[in-house]
């Protein structure tokens, strides 16, 4: 399960460009490995994130891992139905499961990104 | 590294597969959370066939057990079981362990897997003058957890004899017949729920699974992991070694002291903990809510008044009571009920407040 229409990183990341900001979420592969989703904890809206570092962790029963920024930017938005319902980025990784809008300071930085079929080649390589 | 003899079947039943200690075992199949509930509502049926099995068997059984062990086990009757920690001299904990009492001179001791070596070491260290032998029975075992309220409907229809199911809580029964299998059957389990342990020759492991998967459909049985193992485990207040016990940590400072048995013969750690006792403990075990939003998770620092008082010892998402909890060892003075503590998760403190455990019992029906 790996959209088309989507971006990758290679930590599991996607994203999806929308006008001038992007969608972060993680994929339907990071989800299956990570497992029952228990707690999300989310960065706040406004604050200015650099490509590559932590923006906040997602915990399941047996695994705490780290959401990366794909690139660099500002929070503008946060899913904050996640707080209550963590089990969404289970259940529907690639919509309600969205994590965060970000407005890239360097829209360029989105030609770095995956292409689905890079993805795909690194995820069955594991 | 180990398999056990159940291994290939999981992948039939979707498992995901970890290392533990060495062990290729199922960390999970449908999904840890829906095993929780799976087993607290119907039954689940667990491969716990890594554990170890040691025999202790000779004239001096009984008394040898009763000074290796901190609680008394030459008062169990024949087909009983009892829950001991075994300690080192200075009270620190060698491992915790079930001591089934087969007859007057022979007895079945259960160990965690990753101390049989250990264990078989050390108590083949301390036999001094005692008449016993000591043999490893582990690899020609399987071990099965039934655990759930469906796990007694679940046996009574693949006994022979259902009524040998009537089994007090620490009661065991050896050659129930079970799908044509003989297994010792024993009122035990690490998961705060009624059920049973089975014991079985390895070479019908498989067989037994498989039929009690097919009978037990109808009673919503499920295979359930390593991973929902623990959180029930943790739920019900169940120490874990290497988390709540360990060879710095007593028993009584692991809240275990029902368990040590002052009042019989000298046994190891018996001066260790009375000192400790008399004393009284400088920490112990305590159970965390976390108030503010976060998981503690073992290892994490706990802070009373910006002072160090303990640290995590278990801390996870609870499935049943939908709350983020923990085990932790704590100072005494920062130890008591309601108190606010802050525990660092990851650099950031976390509020968390002091509670009861264990934190889930089951409704006695």
């Amino acid at each position: 399960m790996v959209p088309k229409e989507l971006k990758y990183t290679s930590e599991h990341e996607w994203v999806k460009i929308q006008g001038d900001r992007i969608i972060v979420g993680v994929t339907n592969y990071a989800q299956t490995e990570l497992g029952d989703v228990v707690f999300v904890d989310l960065p706040s809206v406004g604050e200015k994130v650099t490509a590559k570092n932590p923006i906040g962790t997602i915990e399941s029963v047996k695994a705490v891992t780290e959401i990366y920024a794909p690139i660099s930017g500002e929070i503008m938005e946060t899913n904050d139905d996640l707080e209550h319902s963590p089990e969404l980025i289970n259940q529907d990784p690639y919509g309600k499961g969205w994590v965060v809008v970000i407005e890239p300071v360097d829209p360029k930085e989105i030609n770095d990104l995956m292409s689905p079929s890079a993805y795909k080649s690194l995820i069955e390589d594991k | 590294m180990q398999t056990t003899p159940l291994f290939p079947v999981y992948q039939k039943y979707q498992a995901k597969t970890i290392d533990f200690h060495g062990w290729i075992l199922p960390v999970q199949f449908a999904g840890i959370i829906q095993e929780h509930a799976t087993v607290r509502q119907q039954v689940g049926l667990f491969d716990v066939s890594h554990m170890g099995e040691l025999l202790i068997e000779g004239t001096d059984a009984a008394c040898y057990l009763d000074y290796m062990l901190t609680n008394r086990v030459s008062s169990l009757n024949p087909g009983f079981i009892c829950y001991s920690p075994m300690c080192y001299p200075n009270g620190g904990t060698v491992d915790d362990l079930l001591i089934y009492r087969l007859n007057g001179t022979k007895f079945l001791l259960v160990v965690n897997a990753s101390n049989t070596a250990k264990d078989l070491e050390w108590l083949c260290h301390n036999t001094a003058n005692f008449k016993v032998s000591i043999m490893d029975v582990s690899a020609a075992m399987v071990q099965l957890a039934l655990q759930g309220p469906n796990a007694l409907p679940l046996l009574q229809q693949i006994a022979s004899e259902p009524e040998q199911l009537q089994l007090k809580h620490y009661q065991f029964r050896d050659r129930v017949v079970l799908s044509g299998i003989p297994v010792l059957l024993s009122r035990t389990g690490y998961t705060g729920e009624a059920g049973f342990e089975m014991y079985l020759p390895a070479e019908s492991g498989v067989s037994l699974w498989e039929n009690l998967m097919e009978t037990g459909a109808s009673c919503g049985i499920q295979p359930i992991g390593l991973g929902a193992r623990d959180t029930l485990r943790f739920e019900a207040g169940l120490p874990l070694y290497g988390h709540e016990l360990g060879p710095d940590i007593t028993p009584l400072e692991a809240g275990l002291q029902r368990f040590v048995d002052f009042g019989k013969d000298p046994f190891l750690g018996k001066e260790a903990l009375l000192q400790q006792l008399t004393q009284g403990l400088s920490r112990r075990l305590t159970g965390l809510e976390m108030i503010e939003r976060g998981i503690a998770r073992s290892g994490c620092r706990v802070l009373r008044t910006n002072q160090d008082a303990g640290y995590v010892t278990s801390g996870n998402y609870s499935p049943s009571l939908r709350k983020n909890l923990a085990l932790a060892l704590l100072d005494i003075n920062a130890g008591k009920t309601g108190n606010e503590v802050q525990v660092d998760i990851r650099g950031k403190l976390v509020a968390a407040k002091i509670t009861d455990y264990p934190f889930y019992k089951r409704r006695k029906s």
